[in-house]
């Protein structure tokens, strides 16, 4: 275990190999593609339609309100992991924070679900 | 793996580690070629259709001219695009379902990195796609794109949560996020020690969450073709867009991987006569099965409704994750601790 940092050097080099298979793929792909660009193939797609208005068009909220619910429970994941690999070695306290913790996660969840946040045509 | 991961670090032996990346860097690159010829079969035999058999021998290489296909078309970028994102959106999308595959242990001795973070590392890393499709779908300045990629985001980010909670009873049970503990602790001999049955509940919400995060049917809404066309990537065409299918089955790779690992035992055989079958093999033929799985579903399940997909997600498999994680607590405090 002393050279623990040798896993990481493996991480580093599966992201560095991530990285130059799109570079090289798309560099090699660029001298054997042909590249005729006309105006009309650059417009942009709608069902063989001539586009209308503004491709980044408003959208609903609703997707807004679900983003917030996960920034709330994504952060709670954070706190159970850590709990989770120490839980065998505390005592009962850990178990009882735990449970008060998520139950007012839980009540949030209610109350949103109850505000029919959780309704997708609910706006 | 494990000689070069125990000496100290030198140039020699980077250059081995490197070489062995590379290496299942082309293992992972045939196994989603033939996975997308398995499933073109799979389904097909499922709807009695013959499937891809006319190039090369029972139609083995119909991937192969696909991707070259691909790889030789012209790449067409719109010029409302914004150029730059729409360029790293394929990438960012796939350098993570790579660098994800760093952690799986395969046998006691085959693995590439020995995190003792490993699960943290893989559902962290995982998260990062969500990214890359919203990238890919505001970039391209599409409505169908865009809809596309925040619909998938939405239910991404849906599933994520149950799927990362839906693991902690795993941990709870092993003490440890490190992979190859976590194996470690379902070594009892008997397929029953195995998670999947202990961790009942965590198993199925784990599978239906893995199958909404990989996009597959019948959770394939971001790229419904009856109702957006394509989705994020209908403005992609050649090379970018087969990054953007090249990701999709790396992380069913992935999944399938993760799957073995946290709840079917690893490389341990079902039964303690069975041990003296190599490891790897296991291994293969649960990681192999999870991969059938996902197909089937595919070629059996319809597509349900955006209302329905995330009504699921928050009301009955976030709900039930957690219940899961109390239920197991509990039970390691009144049986196991003392």
């Amino acid at each position: 275990m002393e050279n623990y940092a040798n896993n990481y050097v493996v991480v580093a080099i599966f992201i560095v190999l991530g990285i130059l298979l799109p570079v090289v793929a798309l560099t090699v792909g660029r001298l054997l593609r042909p590249s005729k660009p006309t105006e009309l193939k650059q417009t942009t797609y709608e069902s063989g339609n001539e586009p209308v208005g503004e491709g980044q068009v408003r959208f609903n909220i609703r997707y807004y309100l679900f983003a917030l619910m996960f920034v709330i429970f994504d952060v709670e994941t954070v706190f159970l992991y850590p709990w989770a690999v120490a839980y065998n070695k505390l005592g009962l306290f850990v178990l009882v924070e735990m449970f008060i913790f998520a139950g007012m996660l839980l009540i949030g969840l209610l109350y949103a679900w109850k505000k029919k946040v959780l309704k997708w045509n609910s706006v | 793996m494990q000689p070069w991961l125990n000496q100290a670090l030198t140039w020699s032996n980077a250059l081995v580690l490197f070489l062995w990346v590379v290496v299942f860097l082309f293992i992972v690159l045939g196994f989603v070629t033939y996975a997308i010829y398995f499933e073109r079969k799979v389904i097909g035999w499922m709807q009695l259709r013959i499937g891809p058999n006319r190039v090369g021998p029972l139609g083995l290489l119909q991937t192969v001219a696909d991707i070259f296909k691909l790889l030789i078309k012209e790449d067409t970028i719109p010029r409302k695009a914004d150029r730059v994102l729409f360029i790293i959106a394929p990438a960012l999308a796939y350098i993570p379902a790579f660098s994800v595959l760093a952690v799986i242990p395969y046998t006691q001795k085959l693995y590439f990195a020995d995190l003792n973070v490993g699960l943290l590392y893989y559902v962290a890393l995982s998260g990062i796609s969500t990214l890359a499709i919203v990238l890919g779908g505001w970039a391209s300045n599409n409505k169908y794109a865009l809809l596309g990629g925040m619909r998938s985001a939405a239910q991404m980010i849906s599933y994520e949560v149950p799927l990362v909670i839906s693991v902690v009873g795993v941990i709870l049970l092993s003490g440890s996020l490190n992979l190859r503990d976590i194996v470690a602790a379902q070594d009892g001999g008997w397929f029953w020690d195995w998670n999947f049955l202990p961790q009942i509940i965590g198993f199925v919400v784990f599978i239906i969450a893995a199958v909404s995060e990989l996009n597959r049917t019948p959770f394939d809404l971001p790229e419904a073709e009856s109702e957006l066309v394509a989705g994020y990537h209908v403005e992609y065409s050649g090379f970018r867009f087969a990054f953007f299918m090249l990701s999709e089955y790396v992380y069913v790779y992935a999944i399938a991987a993760l799957t073995t690992v946290l709840f079917l035992g690893g490389w341990h055989a079902p039964a303690p006569f069975l041990d003296f079958v190599p490891g790897i093999v296991w291994f293969l033929l649960k990681f192999a099965f999870i991969v059938f799985f996902l197909f089937w579903i595919r070629a059996t399940m319809p597509r349900i409704r955006v209302d329905q997909l995330m009504g699921l997600g928050w009301k009955v498999l976030l709900p039930v994750s957690l219940l899961n994680v109390f239920l197991t607590a509990l039970y390691l405090e009144l049986f196991i601790k003392n």
